[in-house]
């Protein structure tokens, strides 16, 4: 029964997606639509994942802590409450935090607030998400969002932060490609804002344009390279590997766990299929250099250690060849994540296993056990990088000393 | 190598403990309410804890000295493969004593201790420790009295098989004690910890499971449903893995 | 004084395979449904992972997924005169305990019943007469029929992925699968398990014997597989760590990979762990359950009300709580009045051990599966004309030898000593070269008047309340059984090319320290007449209609075959029953 109504609001969402901005402010039978543009808006934006504790059953009302390596930043309540949300706003006051980043008295939000991508959609978008935050459950929820050190605490810095990495400005549209590629780049660039995972940073945490898409670590995980190369991203994948992905948690290759897994949930795996292959096509055009280096010799201590690892322990699942079991447990042999140069996520999953993302259409759920007690760091290392050497598209070794890194970073994590 | 975690990296969202994170519920793993999704923690299982070695933890000297004489009588060494006594089979059984098995956890412990039929299992009001205990004190008595002064593990090979045959057969007796049980117990005993896995003091270096053709721990086969009749050529392997792990030798 | 929990439209007490199968249906209702379980959650990547599972000392020895006798256990004797103690540590059998229950550890044979045996007692009497029956022999139809049961055999062998060859398909006999199995209106769903060494010899000795072998039928997956909740498995890798230890790689048949991934994601399901169903809770009137009492891990009583009670607490814990909670009248076999505890029965199980030259057999033994292994069936149930031969019942026979963990398979010939340079030395040279079927025989036990369960009058568990108290023995008609099966048994292993043969054949008197398969039933008997069964043909309570028990305690008696099919099948049997029938209009669904 659930299922069906969905695909209805999705189709009416849909519908109205490509439609002219002139909706916003209009007479009551709009505001339905109005409402839903919004509601699916705001699930491309991702907006609940940030502003939502997980498992408070409080959805937008705030209080999730957002690490920087400045200290906490905790994302504010934004459900219509007048006193502790935004319900005393004015639609510009809105507008300007979400697409110029700036607070109603003028100050800055942090970039932890990717109002950088989010300037990509229209005002008319931005109102659509406000007209379906103000019929979300107003919660009484004093958020104290300022919680980063002097001297990180001075939100005029980031008059600076705005001048070197601000890109303002909405999506203009690029007539030499189609409507379905645009309709890409804008979900991506924009609302989806993946550049703010997958993009590499500068030491002052605004994107590496030269990185664009390729890749970036981010406290205790690498997200991978998501642009066409073969090797390291998703060249190989076809449209239909990256949907399924997106749609499921699940391909044919690899699933989604840690933040991703969170990105699926409450994001990807809500977006029409339209939408979706739009967000792949324009992916798959992201090609450029393929590298690769030298596959290390089969006599290599750690192919011969970690080849014998490989047949003891990992083969029980990611099967003798390499190739795993289609959407139970991931290729590693065919892999993109796998082969990284930032072998982060790799490391992590080995050491503290993994629960990939149930979804409807993907419910199983499969789990990787922890392998950080049984073995090593020099066996990890040797292990990970006969896995990134024995079936073509060759990586980087992996070293005992990644290992321990991965080890003591994420040994107080909760996930 | 794009790594840099120590660099300032901006990052967008990370869960962390702190007042935001508190306000969580209950871990997902090991919950008493499943709901919504299957639970899961980091760093989940129970791996064995490995026998440490060292000192006896639950036998005496003169038990330990028994239990090793017994163990390489019960499993001589030969040319090939070591006996009991030095694939560890005492230090396994020492562990074990001193721990669940010996204590008896988990098993129904309430009075009356009645007699039964042998069918009916095991009513013993004392396990496994104390039978040792009593066991061995009455198997080094036995010996003494009976010959020559000696202790069960000063005697000749030869005679501890006397001995040994003896307590089979009931012709050897021992005080306060059922002999023929109480080696039933040490054959059984010894024998788990010259098979079981090395992690838990016994099989060292995984002798037992050599010198039968046991590949160990490992877990898939598929490459070897089809081949019949042909020699399984790989090494076993155990819980904490084998020497090709972490050294060059042929994997 | 327990604290009374919101209400809720369904408990179910035990989340093994019925509380799951049950719970799955029953909120696809659109009901509320919290399951309540005894032991503790469980899953292969926190609790059996391939870096430690494979640990016969922990798993196999010490038994660690199996519930302690600690926490519960039973007492047993032979005969009624005798005084029976209790079960200080597991030997014959072994209860499972936790989330999945003994889905998560059991070898994953997947056997349907024979036609015959559900209408077993007619059939048996219209054949041999009713005086070629012992006279104490308290067998009884089921009051269903297997063309009734087939589409959910069919439905509960597809949710698993099952692996076999199809023998009689729509009445057409197929060739490589049993020729004797009911019609099944469908082919397995994957394909029967490639056969390793010794298995494939057998079936070929069996076949030159003029035996119709076939692979059993297994929840052991031979390829990958999706399920039709969406679940997927992967296959079996033959890792020889199957039956008493989960399965690391989502191979094996278990409620964690066939049903408990979707079903959890229902909002309107809920599951505890570590809470143990101490009573069922019924009205005054004693035919309405208000559901039921439980206690948790830190000895605090709660009381969760619920509409509707299911009992899918494993066939023995279903009785206890019965007895315990006053439902039903106590079984009594002076007086044979009362029902619940009667026709308890468990399963006729022995095994011959072949011994081959090692220096032409290689057999790899520990490279296996669960549910490996060439069956024949000739002499299962009534296939063949017992006139002759002085006995009823019967059984599967086959090389079904899951595995080779040294400690427990490391055999050696009849007159080796136990110890000593002959015994090491007679270890290592047949190691690779033993065939050691474990349940070669697989037989029937059927129901007698003095075979039945109660409650003990001197021990107690650690609520003070009595223990369960088994009274078992071995009859003349499975020892003679066995003799028969064994024998037949005993002769494909030599044809295989056995140079010795250590036949052992199952003598009484019942044995409750050496492990015979935790194939336990009966003591809440199904049956269409409220005198003789405990639940009816739906396995809904004769006494109380809002609690439905399931599980073996509803077996009349034993067949020669693995028990959780028909207790899978029959859950579905009973759930389509609540969906279709009860909760349209609660009330008794048959009148007798």
């Amino acid at each position: 029964m659930r299922r069906h109504w969905r695909t209805l609001i999705a189709g009416v969402a849909l519908s109205l997606a490509g439609e002219a901005s002139s909706l916003a402010g209009e007479a009551s039978p709009q505001d339905f639509t109005e409402i839903e543009r919004g509601r699916y808006l705001a699930i491309l934006s991702d907006c609940a994942s940030c502003h939502t504790v997980p498992e408070s059953n409080q959805p937008f009302a705030g209080g999730r802590a957002i690490e920087t390596p400045f200290g906490n930043i905790v994302a504010p309540n934004i459900t219509p409450d007048p006193e502790t949300g935004i319900g005393s706003w004015s639609d510009d006051a809105f507008d300007a935090a979400v697409r110029k980043g700036l607070q109603p008295d003028g100050s800055h939000l942090f970039p932890a607030m990717p109002y950088n991508a989010y300037s990509e959609m229209s005002r008319d978008d931005v109102l659509a998400i406000r007209a379906y935050l103000n019929t979300v459950t107003p919660v009484h929820n004093a958020v104290v969002a300022d919680m980063l050190p002097f001297p990180f605490n001075i939100r005029a810095a980031m008059i600076v932060w705005n001048a070197l990495y601000s890109t303002e400005g909405e999506y203009q549209r690029d007539p030499h490609k189609s409507d379905e590629w645009n309709r890409g780049a804008f979900l991506v660039q924009g609302p989806g804002h993946c550049g703010a995972c997958h993009t590499g940073k500068t030491f002052l945490g605004g994107d590496k344009t030269s990185q664009y898409l390729k890749g970036a670590y981010l406290q205790g995980w690498s997200a991978p390279n998501v642009t066409n190369n073969a090797r390291l991203g998703v060249g190989a994948w076809s449209q239909e590997d990256l949907v399924a992905y997106l749609k499921s948690g699940h391909n044919r290759v690899t699933a989604a766990t840690g933040p991703m897994a969170e990105v699926v949930t409450l994001s990807t795996s809500l977006m029409t299929e339209s939408d979706l292959n739009a967000i792949a096509i324009y992916l798959k055009s992201l090609s450029g250099e393929e590298t690769q280096p030298t596959a290390l010799p089969k006599d290599d201590v750690a192919m011969a250690t970690g080849g014998a690892v490989y047949r003891d322990q990992c083969s029980a699942c990611h099967g003798l060849d390499g190739r795993g079991v289609a959407e139970l447990f991931p290729s590693v042999a065919d892999s993109p994540m796998v082969r990284a140069d930032d072998a982060t996520t790799s490391i992590r999953i080995v050491l503290r296993g993994a629960r990939s993302v149930d979804t409807s259409t993907a419910p199983t759920a499969p789990g990787m056990p922890s392998y950080g007690q049984q073995l090593d760091d020099t066996e990890i290392a040797a292990v990970l990088t006969y896995i990134r050497n024995s079936w073509g598209n060759p990586a980087i070794a992996v070293k005992a000393a990644d290992v321990a890194k991965v080890r003591q970073e994420t040994a107080l994590r909760p996930d | 190598m794009g790594k840099n975690g120590s660099g300032h990296k901006f990052l967008r969202r990370e869960l962390l403990a702190g007042a935001a994170y508190l306000l969580l519920g209950t871990s997902q793993s090991k919950a008493t309410i499943i709901s919504k999704h299957l639970p899961w923690t980091p760093n989940a299982g129970s791996p064995p804890r490995p026998a440490r070695p060292g000192p006896w933890v639950f036998f005496t000297g003169d038990e330990g000295r028994a239990l090793e004489a017994l163990a390489d009588r019960i499993i001589p060494p030969d040319s090939e493969t070591p006996g009991g006594k030095d694939a560890g089979c005492a230090v396994f059984v020492d562990r074990q004593l001193a721990g669940p098995y010996g204590r008896r956890e988990g098993l129904y412990l309430r009075p009356p201790f009645l007699k039964g039929a042998k069918n009916q299992g095991d009513q013993s009001e004392i396990g496994p420790a104390q039978q040792y205990r009593e066991g061995l004190a009455a198997l080094d008595k036995a010996c003494k009295a009976q010959l020559g002064g000696k202790p069960f593990g000063e005697l000749s090979d030869a005679d501890k098989d006397h001995v040994l045959t003896g307590l089979e057969s009931g012709e050897f007796t021992l005080d306060g004690v059922d002999g023929n049980a109480f080696f039933a117990l040490v054959i059984k005993d010894v024998r788990e910890g010259f098979f079981a896995d090395p992690i838990y003091g016994g099989n060292r270096d995984m002798v037992a499971w050599k010198m039968i053709g046991y590949p160990g721990a490992r877990y898939n086969y598929l490459d070897w449903v089809n081949r019949h009749n042909e020699r399984f050529p790989l090494p076993p392997v155990s819980i904490t893995g084998r020497a090709e792990w972490t050294s060059q030798t042929k994997r | 004084m327990a604290n009374r929990l919101p209400g809720k439209d369904v408990v179910i007490v035990g989340l093994g395979w019925t509380g799951s199968l049950m719970a799955n249906e029953l909120t696809d209702e659109g009901l509320e449904v919290i399951a309540i379980e005894r032991g503790p959650w469980r899953d292969a990547p926190t609790d059996f992972p391939p870096t430690y599972m494979q640990d016969e000392l922990r798993y196999r020895v010490r038994h660690e997924l199996f519930l302690r006798p600690d926490q519960l256990t039973f007492s047993f004797r032979n005969k009624m005169d005798q005084t029976a103690l209790p079960i200080r540590n597991w030997g014959a059998f072994m209860p499972p305990n936790g989330v999945g229950g003994g889905g998560v550890h059991w070898n994953a044979e997947m056997w349907r019943f024979l036609p015959s045996d559900f209408v077993v007692k007619t059939h048996l009497t219209e054949r041999y007469g009713a005086s070629f029956l012992p006279k104490d022999m308290t067998i009884q139809d089921w009051g269903i029929t297997y063309d009734e049961l087939e589409p959910f055999y069919d439905r509960f062998e597809y949710l698993c992925g099952t692996s076999g060859t199809a023998g009689n398909l729509r009445g057409r006999i197929m060739e490589g699968g049993n020729p004797f199995e009911g019609p099944r209106s469908r082919p397995y769903p994957t394909v029967a398990q490639a056969q390793p060494f010794s298995h494939t010899l057998f079936g070929k000795a069996a076949r030159e014997l003029g035996y119709k072998p076939f692979p059993q039928p297994s929840g052991n997956l031979s390829q990958a597989y999706t399920n039709p909740l969406g679940l997927k498995m992967g296959p079996c890798t033959y890792c020889g760590f199957c039956e008493w230890f989960g399965c690391s790689n989502y191979s094996k048949a278990s409620p964690q990979t066939t049903i408990l991934p979707y079903l959890v994601r229902k909002s309107n399901f809920t599951a505890r762990d570590n809470s143990e169903v101490i009573r069922i809770n019924v009205d005054k009137s004693g035919s309405r359950a208000t559901g039921v009492t439980f206690v948790d891990s830190s000895g605090q009583e709660w009381e969760q009300p619920a509409e509707l009670v299911i009992l899918s607490a494993y066939m023995m814990f279903n009785v206890q709580l019965l007895l315990h909670s006053r439902i039903g009248r106590a079984y009594d076999p002076v007086s044979n009045t009362g029902t619940v505890g009667r026709n308890y029965t468990h399963q006729t199980i022995s095994s011959v051990n072949g011994f081959f030259d090692n220096k032409k057999f290689n057999f790899n033994p520990f490279i296996a599966s669960g549910s490996i292994g060439m069956c024949v069936d000739e002499f299962n149930g009534d296939n063949f004309d017992h006139g002759p031969h002085g006995f009823v019942g019967g059984g599967y026979i086959g090389q079904v030898q899951t595995g080779a963990r040294p400690i427990e398979s490391t055999l050696v010939p009849p007159g080796t000593p136990k110890w000593g340079a002959a015994w090491k030395n007679a270890v290592k040279e047949n190691y690779l070269s033993t065939v050691k079927p474990g349940t070669g025989i697989h037989g029937s036990f059927y129901a007698y008047r003095d075979i039945y369960l109660d409650l003990d009058p001197t021990y107690t568990d650690r609520f003070g309340r009595p223990l369960m108290r088994i009274t078992m023995d071995l009859k003349d008609n499975e020892i003679k059984q066995n003799k028969f099966l064994t024998d037949k048994f005993a002769e494909i292993i030599k044809a295989m090319g056995a140079e010795k043969l250590d036949v052992q054949y199952r003598k009484g008197p019942y044995d409750i320290a050496t492990y015979q398969t935790t194939h336990l039933n009966g003591g809440a008997v199904m049956g269409t007449d409220p005198t003789t069964s405990v639940v009816n043909r739906y396995l809904q309570s004769w006494d109380v209609p809002n609690l439905f028990v399931l599980g073996a305690s509803a077996f009349p008696q034993n067949a020669g075959y693995n028990p959780t099919l028909t207790v899978g099948a029959l859950a579905l049997w009973a759930a389509e029953a609540i969906r279709t029938k009860y909760l349209k209009s609660p009330g008794r669904l048959v009148n007798a």
